[in-house]
């Protein structure tokens, strides 16, 4: 049996809670197991339509309908119960599940006509496409790499997402804004008006120490609130500890 | 939601893995460095209000082969106490498990900036003098450096030299540790960065297994023969570092794998005597080599010193000259005297 964690040392800067949505999936209360089908669809469906867009070459109208399907007929036929954390990771586990259910409905051609007979998830489509034509260097990548790196990609905006609400919660904007300045930047290396804390500083009439102490507190919660997710996306400790190692290379203790 | 682009994910993931020092005396305020097994902090001791350089495990590399290495070399470091090597304060774990040591902030610059700048090859031979007392008191110690080469050699603001980076060192026994099985079995060349306080643009040296880096390393290490690497693997790289304060010029094997060009084809105005020294240190076989840095920082005295050198036999007319050269103030002073003599000697008396 797993041991219980502290996770992140003594002053537990590393969740707590031990919620797992891919458990909470198997749940035999409709409620619970909406909550965590809601869960895990939020973080894996930009990778899943994204991935049959460029590994299964589809239309764009093509992969909205097959990303719908897949994850309606994933909650309806429950495809996440057969899912076990001693044979792959979760992500690969959905990859291979997104495969077979492209690969059985084009071999069928049974694919339900758009719009047809699918409960439609609210999935902004529109965004993915943005970002997927935003995006370089995708032919360079393997499928499974590409797919890996677009989890990421969704993991770390949510997590980003979520950062932003709890300062905003707290009345703490400002840790994030120092944090999306600096930390979430577009610019290059000979950007010559690259930011710094002392001009951070100045912009926000704080201390040099100030910023340094802000962006690490709201680096520290960013982290906090990736691996959280992290958590709710696997089924037990030790995967979650073997996911955190590859995503973030930490030991969780 | 908000569209993270591939630079911005490589940033936050830089972000999501840096060292929280939250629950520690230290506070760290910017990068220094980064390499393949670590990463160089400027970084606050808050309890003593100074700043010192954090050596912290890299996220990625955070394997118990390699964070053991990290300890090690901080270990190796804190054993050997000389002005010549950066002092150690401290060794730690972070919560999320990854290594790290502090030790202290050194400002200057690596040494092969220093003879961008620097072309006196007496000021030179200086420093690299100092190199070879390091690690001499090194092997003192029982303790080889195996990546020895110019950007892990700083030289501090008041001209102090120190030798960086003792990641692949070696302690070395007689009986051979299951380390050295381990290094042996996995030795691989290197072909990323690693860098320490102020290496960032080093030359490469290999991550996980690290044993050296190629052009400064000895035969018997680039072949992976761990077990037989002693003293005289230092002394090789030290020789390989002394070519590159003559030459300015790093001693790269030819692509047919033919020895590098003799320091005197590359700049004519160097001494026989500090060639020999050169070639002498960087012989192939460690038999022919000095058979320790000890040795070789007397010869290296005796050129600053313009003295005879063991590693070059001088004929009658050289040895004469070099005494001529050494002691020219005293031969213009005796050639005066005896000019003066002469002239009063054939002025004719009143």
């Amino acid at each position: 049996m797993e041991q219980d964690t502290d996770i992140g040392g003594p002053r537990n800067r590393f969740p707590e809670t031990h919620y797992s949505a891919i458990l909470a999936a198997r749940s035999e209360d409709g409620e619970v197991r909406q909550r965590a089908f809601e869960t895990i669809v939020e973080s894996y469906w930009k990778p899943a339509y994204k991935y049959i867009r460029i590994k299964w070459q589809a239309s764009n109208e093509d992969a909205k309908d097959l990303t719908q399907g897949f994850f309606t007929t994933a909650i309806e036929k429950r495809y996440f119960d057969s899912y076990d954390p001693a044979i792959a990771s979760f992500q690969t586990f959905i990859r291979t599940c997104l495969d077979r259910y492209v690969t059985n409905q084009r071999k069928s051609d049974q694919r339900l006509k758009r719009g047809g007979g699918i409960e439609h998830l609210s999935l902004d489509f529109g965004e993915a496409e943005n970002e997927l034509f935003q995006q370089h260097g995708v032919s360079e990548l393997t499928p499974e790499d590409f797919f890996h790196r677009e989890w990421v990609r969704s993991l770390f905006s949510l997590a980003i997402e979520n950062l932003r609400r709890h300062y905003v919660e707290k009345g703490s904007e400002v840790y994030f804004r120092l944090f999306e300045l600096y930390d979430l930047r577009e610019d290059t290396q000979d950007d010559e008006n690259k930011l710094s804390y002392a001009s951070l500083a100045d912009r926000f009439g704080l201390t040099s120490m100030d910023v340094t102490n802000y962006l690490a507190a709201a680096r520290r919660q960013f982290r906090k609130l990736v691996l959280e997710r992290l958590r709710e996306l696997t089924a037990n400790e030790a995967e979650y500890r073997r996911e955190a190692r590859e995503l973030l290379g930490v030991e969780i203790k | 939601m908000k569209w993270v682009s591939d630079k911005g994910l490589k940033r936050l993931l830089s972000v999501a893995v840096d060292p929280d020092f939250g629950d520690t005396k230290y506070r760290i305020l910017e990068e220094i460095s980064s390499g393949g097994m670590g990463t160089v902090y400027l970084a606050e001791d808050i309890e003593l209000g100074r700043q010192i350089a954090i050596k912290v495990l890299n996220a990625t590399e955070a394997s118990q082969d390699i964070a053991q290495r990290m300890v090690r070399e901080a270990q190796i470091i804190a054993r050997l106490e000389h002005p010549g090597i950066v002092p150690v304060h401290d060794v730690g774990t972070l919560p999320d498990g990854r290594v790290f040591y502090a030790m202290k902030l050194v400002r200057g610059g690596r040494l092969d900036e220093y003879a961008a700048v620097n072309d006196s090859l007496k000021d030179r031979l200086r420093k690299f003098q100092a190199v070879c007392d390091a690690v001499a008191f090194a092997h003192a110690h029982g303790v080889i450096h195996r990546d020895l080469k110019p950007p892990n050699i700083m030289i501090g603001s008041f001209g102090e030299v120190l030798v960086l980076d003792w990641g692949v060192a070696k302690t070395i026994t007689s009986q051979p540790s299951a380390a050295d099985d381990l290094e042996a079995d996995t030795l691989r060349l290197p072909h990323n960065n690693v860098g320490d306080q102020l290496n960032q643009q080093s030359e490469n040296t290999a991550p996980g297994t690290i044993v050296g880096t190629p052009n400064y390393m000895s035969p018997e290490q680039a072949r992976g023969e761990i077990r037989r690497l002693d003293e005289r693997s230092d002394v090789y790289s030290l020789g390989a570092i002394l070519y590159f304060l003559l030459t300015n010029k790093t001693p790269r094997a030819s692509e047919n794998g033919s020895q590098p060009a003799r320091p005197r084809e590359l700049n004519s105005k160097i001494s026989k005597a500090a060639e020999a020294v050169c070639l002498k240190a960087m012989a192939g076989s460690p038999d022919d080599r000095y058979a320790s840095a000890k040795e070789l920082a007397i010869d290296v005295v005796h050129l600053i010193d313009d003295e005879a050198v063991g590693a070059y036999r001088e004929n009658i007319f050289e040895r004469s000259l070099r005494w001529l050269n050494k002691n020219r103030f005293l031969v213009l002073l005796v050639l005066a005297y005896l000019l003066m003599r002469i002239f009063f000697i054939f002025t004719p008396r009143r």
